[in-house]
C-alpha cells in the first residue's frame, strides 16, 4: 500500500433545508481508487468542479468519505483518534496566499504547526530555521506577510507545513492566484522538496506547464478518474484532453497539429528542447519519409 | 482618438519615507476599435493605470483626454466617464452583492439615473451578451458557479453601456475552457459592438491571439508600445522585466538557430504550424551551409 | 485613504521596546492609561508627554508615523472637544449664537483633546511594537487566572490576534470593492444619510461574503495545520521576563509616583 490510498471513495454534498430535510444532493467524488507511492510526485488535473479539490481535502481528514476508505500512511482518515496525526503527516497548502498564514510575521507563521502539536519550544525553533531554508525564505523571516509577493506566501506556506515533517504535501491550487514568476517559484520549490527531501507530492493545477515534470498525472471529471499515466501519455491524448475542459502547452499542441498534418513528430512531446530535435529529425528525413 | 495619455505620472505617499513612484511619465493614445493588451510584471504599474483610465485615481502629474476633453478639468462628469470607460476589476465576482443575477447588473445603469424599462432593458441585453441563459436571470448570483459568476459580474459593467472596456485580468483563477471561454466573449464584443478594449493579462499567449497592440509596463513606466510580433521580437528584454513570450516564439527562435527558414514573427500555435508543415513540404528547407542535419 | 489606518498595525524594526516582553507593554500602556487620569495639572500632563515622548524614542517607530494614525480619532476628538467646548459652565469668555464658551470649557477641552491623542498615542505604541501574536500571548498569559472560572482566555486572544492581522487585508478589499462600485457609478459621496447608509449596502454585503469566506478558509487552514484549541499546545516563544522588564516595572513605578505627586504639590 503507498502513503495514500483511496478505495471506492464517493463524497456527496449534502444540502438541507431549515428542517434538516435533504433538499439536495451533489456527488463529488464518485466511485474513486486510487493508489500514491511515497516519495512520487503526482499533478492531479480536471476543470472546475470536477472533484480534484474535494479529494485533496479527504487526504488531510478535513473530509471524510460518505464511502469507501481513504488511508493516509496506512491510517484509515475516518478514525477520530488518527485526525491528528494524520494532518501532521499529510500537510496542505491552499489556493489563497491570505487565507492560510495565521502568523503576524513570517518565522511565527512557521511555528504555528508546530505550537498545535506540542513540540517544545527548542524544537520549534529548529524545525523553523530548517523548514524556512527549505523553501529559500530565511532572508524574509521577521517580515510581516503582508509585505510578501503572492508567491512569497505561498513559499511561507509550505514552509509551515514543512514544520510539521510531513511525509506528504497536498497543494490545492496553490498557483491559480499567482502571477507567472510566482507560480515559477512555487513549482520549483515544491520540485525541490520532492527531489531533496523526498516528500510525497500531490499537486492540484490546472496549468498544464506545472504538470511536465510530474511523475505521474491523473485527469479527473466529474468525481472520477479519467486518465492517469506518466506526463508524456497523458500529453499524447490532447483531444481527450480538451474534452475534460483542458488544455496543453503549446510546444504540445503544435507538434500535435503537426503531425495531423501529416508530419512525422512523436506524441506527447513535452518541452522545447524535445519538439526542436524532433522538428529537425523529421526535417532531416526529407519528404520521402514525412508524407505518408 | 478615444484615449490619450500624457505624461501620467503617480506617486504613493508623497512625501514621506514611503514614497512609491507607480507611474512615471506614461503617454500613449488609444484610437476607438483598438483591441489593446496592457503586460508587466507585479507592481509594475498596471493596476494604477487602468484605475486612471476612468477617474477613479487621481494623478499626481500629467492629463488624460477622453474623446478630447480633460477628465480632470473642473466640471467634467467623472460618472459620465465611468459609464463610457468600464473597468472591470480583477475577480470582479467578489462585487456582487444582489439577492438575483438580474438585480445585481442593474445596479450599474439604475445609478446613472435611466428609467426603470431602460435599466432592465440594458441589464437583459449585457447578460445575453456575456452568454448569460435567461432560467439564470432570477438566481441568487451567489449560487452560481465561479465562470458563471464572473460573467454576471463583467455583465453588470457591460450594462452601463460602455464604449471602451477595460479588463484586469479577467481569467484569474479559472480553468483552461474558462478562460478561453471568457476571452472569446470579450473577442466578440469587440467584432460585434466595435468597442475598444484594453486587456490586462500575464498569459502571453493569449494577447498573441487576441490584442492588436501591446503596452507593456516595467517599473511604472512604459517600455514597448507595439503589435505583438514586434514586442515579441523583443523576448530577450521582455524575460528581463518578468515576463517573456508565447512558447511558439521560443520554438520559433530554436529552430532558427538550428538553421530552419522561418518568420521570427510568428506568435501564435497556428501561424507556426502552416510555416513548419511548409518547412517540411518543400523537403528540409534548411540553408545549406548549416547543413549538418541530425 | 483607508490604507492610513495605522493603529493596531506592527512596525517592525529591532529596539527595547520591541524586545520587550509583552506583558510589560501590556501592563505599562494600562499605568499609562491610569496616569492620563490622574493628570490634573499642567504638569501632570508634562509628565505625561515627557513619558510619552521618551517611550516613542525608544521604540524607534517615526514619530510622523504615529501622528499619522490619530487621523482615524479626528472625528471622536472634534466631537469631545466641542461637547466641553460648549457644555461646561463656568465663566464666560465669549458666546457665538446659542453657544457659551467659558473659561472652564477650554480648559476642559484642552485636556480632553491631549489626554485622547496621548492615550490613543500611548496605546498605539504597544501595538506597534508588540506582534499581534506577542500581545495575544501577553494577554493570554496575564489572564491566565481567569481560566479557572472557566474564561475561554485562549481563544479571546486567538480571535483577537486573527482580527489585527486581518485588518490591513480588509481594509484594502473595502478599498477595492468601493473603486468597482464606483465603476459602476456608485455615489457613496452625496445625498442625505438615508441615501448615504443605502448607498453602502453594495460595498457592505461584498465585503462581509468575503470575510466570512476568509474566515472559513482560516479555519480549515488552522485545522489543518492541527490547530485544536489551546490545550497540549506549546510556544515558540515562550515569555519571560528578563532584566529590562525589571527595570520597566521600576520606570513605571517612578512615573505613577510623579503623577501622583503633581496632583499634591501643585
Amino acid at each position: 500500500m503507498g502513503i495514500i490510498k483511496a478505495s471506492r471513495l464517493v463524497f456527496d454534498y449534502i444540502r438541507r433545508d431549515e428542517e434538516e430535510n435533504i433538499e439536495e444532493v451533489d456527488r463529488a467524488i464518485d466511485d474513486l481508487s486510487v493508489d500514491v507511492e511515497k516519495g512520487s510526485f503526482v499533478a492531479i488535473l480536471g476543470h472546475n468542479g470536477s472533484g480534484k479539490s474535494t479529494l485533496a481535502k479527504h487526504i488531510n481528514a478535513i473530509l471524510v468519505p460518505t464511502e469507501g476508505t481513504v488511508w493516509v500512511s496506512e491510517m484509515d482518515t475516518a478514525d477520530e483518534s488518527k485526525v491528528w496525526e494524520i494532518r501532521r503527516k499529510a500537510g496542505m497548502v491552499f489556493q489563497n496566499p491570505d487565507n492560510q498564514i495565521i502568523g503576524n510575521v513570517v518565522e511565527e507563521d512557521v511555528g504555528f504547526g508546530p505550537e498545535n502539536i506540542g513540540v517544545p519550544t527548542d524544537d520549534i525553533w529548529k524545525r523553523v530555521d530548517e523548514s524556512l531554508e527549505a523553501v529559500g525564505m530565511t532572508a524574509y523571516r521577521y517580515k510581516s506577510p503582508n509585505k510578501l509577493s503572492g508567491g512569497q506566501k505561498q513559499r511561507v506556506a509550505i514552509a509551515g507545513v514543512m514544520a510539521m515533517r510531513p511525509e506528504c504535501i497536498v497543494l490545492d491550487e496553490p498557483t491559480a492566484m499567482l502571477d507567472p514568476n510566482g507560480r515559477k517559484e512555487v513549482i520549483r520549490t515544491v520540485r525541490e522538496l520532492n527531489q531533496k527531501e523526498g516528500i510525497t507530492v500531490l499537486l492540484i493545477t490546472h496549468y498544464m506547464e506545472e504538470v511536465i515534470h510530474a511523475d505521474r498525472v491523473i485527469v479527473m471529471d466529474e468525481g472520477k478518474i479519467v486518465m492517469d499515466g506518466t506526463p508524456r501519455e497523458i500529453f499524447s491524448r490532447v483531444e481527450e484532453l480538451k474534452g475534460y475542459r483542458l488544455d496543453v502547452p503549446q510546444v504540445t499542441e503544435l507538434a500535435y497539429e503537426l503531425r495531423r498534418g501529416g508530419a512525422d513528430m512523436p506524441e506527447g512531446i513535452l518541452s522545447l528542447e524535445e519538439f526542436v530535435d524532433s522538428f529537425m529529425a523529421a526535417v532531416g528525413k526529407g519528404d520521402r519519409t514525412v508524407w505518408r | 482618438m478615444a484615449i490619450k495619455v500624457e505624461n501620467l505620472t503617480f506617486v504613493y505617499n508623497e512625501g514621506t519615507a514611503m514614497e512609491q513612484r507607480a507611474l512615471d511619465g506614461v503617454s500613449f493614445e488609444i484610437p476607438d476599435g483598438q483591441f489593446v493588451g496592457l503586460i508587466g510584471h507585479t507592481g509594475s504599474g498596471k493596476s494604477t493605470l487602468i484605475q486612471h483610465l476612468n477617474g477613479l485615481v487621481k494623478p499626481t502629474g500629467g492629463k488624460i483626454y477622453y474623446n478630447g476633453e480633460d477628465i480632470y478639468a473642473e466640471g467634467y462628469s467623472l460618472r459620465q466617464l465611468r459609464s463610457r470607460v468600464g473597468l472591470v476589476f480583477q475577480y470582479p465576482e467578489h462585487q456582487l452583492f444582489e439577492v438575483d443575477v438580474i438585480s445585481d447588473v442593474c445596479y450599474g445603469p439604475r445609478n446613472l439615473g435611466l428609467t426603470e424599462d431602460e435599466v432592465k432593458k440594458r441589464a437583459e441585453d449585457a447578460l445575453r451578451l456575456v452568454g448569460m441563459k435567461e432560467k439564470y436571470w432570477e438566481q441568487s448570483p451567489f449560487e452560481l458557479s465561479g465562470g458563471q459568476k464572473r460573467r454576471v459580474a463583467i455583465a453588470g459593467v457591460l450594462a452601463m453601456n460602455p464604449e471602451v472596456l477595460i479588463l484586469d485580468e479577467p481569467t484569474a483563477g479559472l480553468d483552461p475552457k474558462g478562460r478561453d471561454e471568457i476571452l472569446d466573449q470579450v473577442k466578440k464584443l469587440h467584432e460585434a459592438k466595435g468597442m475598444t478594449i484594453i486587456l490586462v493579462s500575464h498569459s502571453m499567449e493569449d494577447m498573441a491571439r487576441y490584442a492588436d497592440r501591446l503596452l507593456v509596463m516595467n517599473h511604472g513606466k512604459k517600455a514597448f508600445d507595439g503589435t505583438p510580433r514586434e514586442i515579441f521580437r523583443h523576448y530577450r528584454e521582455l524575460e528581463q522585466m518578468g515576463l517573456a513570450a508565447p512558447q511558439v516564439t521560443y520554438v520559433i527562435h530554436a529552430l532558427r538557430e538550428r538553421g530552419v527558414e522561418i518568420d521570427e514573427d510568428i506568435t501564435t500555435v497556428e501561424e507556426a504550424r502552416d510555416a513548419l508543415l511548409a518547412v517540411l513540404k518543400n523537403g528540409g528547407g534548411l540553408r545549406s551551409e548549416k547543413g549538418q542535419i541530425c | 485613504m483607508l490604507r492610513e489606518i495605522t493603529i493596531g498595525q506592527y512596525y517592525p524594526v529591532d529596539s527595547v521596546l520591541h524586545r520587550m516582553d509583552p506583558r510589560t507593554k501590556l501592563f505599562g500602556t494600562m499605568v499609562y492609561i491610569i496616569s492620563l487620569f490622574l493628570a490634573d495639572n499642567v504638569w501632570g500632563y508634562a509628565a505625561a508627554a515627557v513619558f510619552l515622548a521618551v517611550v516613542i524614542r525608544l521604540s524607534r517607530v517615526p514619530v510622523s508615523f504615529m501622528v499619522r494614525g490619530l487621523k482615524a480619532i479626528l472625528f471622536l476628538l472634534l466631537i469631545s472637544v466641542s461637547f466641553n467646548l460648549f457644555l461646561t459652565e463656568g465663566e464666560e469668555l465669549f458666546r457665538v449664537w446659542v453657544l457659551r464658551v467659558t473659561r472652564e470649557g477650554v480648559r476642559m477641552a484642552g485636556f480632553m483633546a491631549i489626554r485622547l491623542i496621548f492615550l490613543v498615542m500611548g496605546s498605539s505604541v504597544m501595538t506597534l511594537t508588540t506582534t499581534p501574536n506577542q500581545l495575544t500571548d501577553g494577554l493570554e498569559k496575564s489572564l491566565g487566572f481567569l481560566k479557572k472560572v472557566k474564561v475561554p482566555v485562549h481563544e479571546m486572544a486567538m480571535i483577537m490576534s486573527i482580527a489585527l492581522r486581518f485588518i490591513p487585508i480588509l481594509v484594502e478589499e473595502t478599498d477595492k470593492i468601493m473603486k468597482a462600485q464606483m465603476a459602476r457609478g456608485a455615489d457613496f459621496e452625496s445625498g442625505g444619510l438615508i441615501q448615504k447608509a443605502k448607498s453602502m449596502v453594495p460595498l457592505l454585503v461584498p465585503l462581509f461574503i468575503s470575510a466570512f469566506r476568509r474566515a472559513t478558509d482560516l479555519a480549515m487552514a488552522m485545522e489543518a495545520r492541527c490547530y485544536h484549541g489551546g490545550e497540549g499546545r506549546t510556544k515558540m516563544k515562550p515569555l519571560k521576563y528578563a532584566a529590562r522588564d525589571r527595570a520597566a516595572y521600576a520606570v513605571y513605578a517612578a512615573y505613577l509616583g510623579t503623577i501622583i505627586l503633581t496632583r499634591t504639590v501643585w
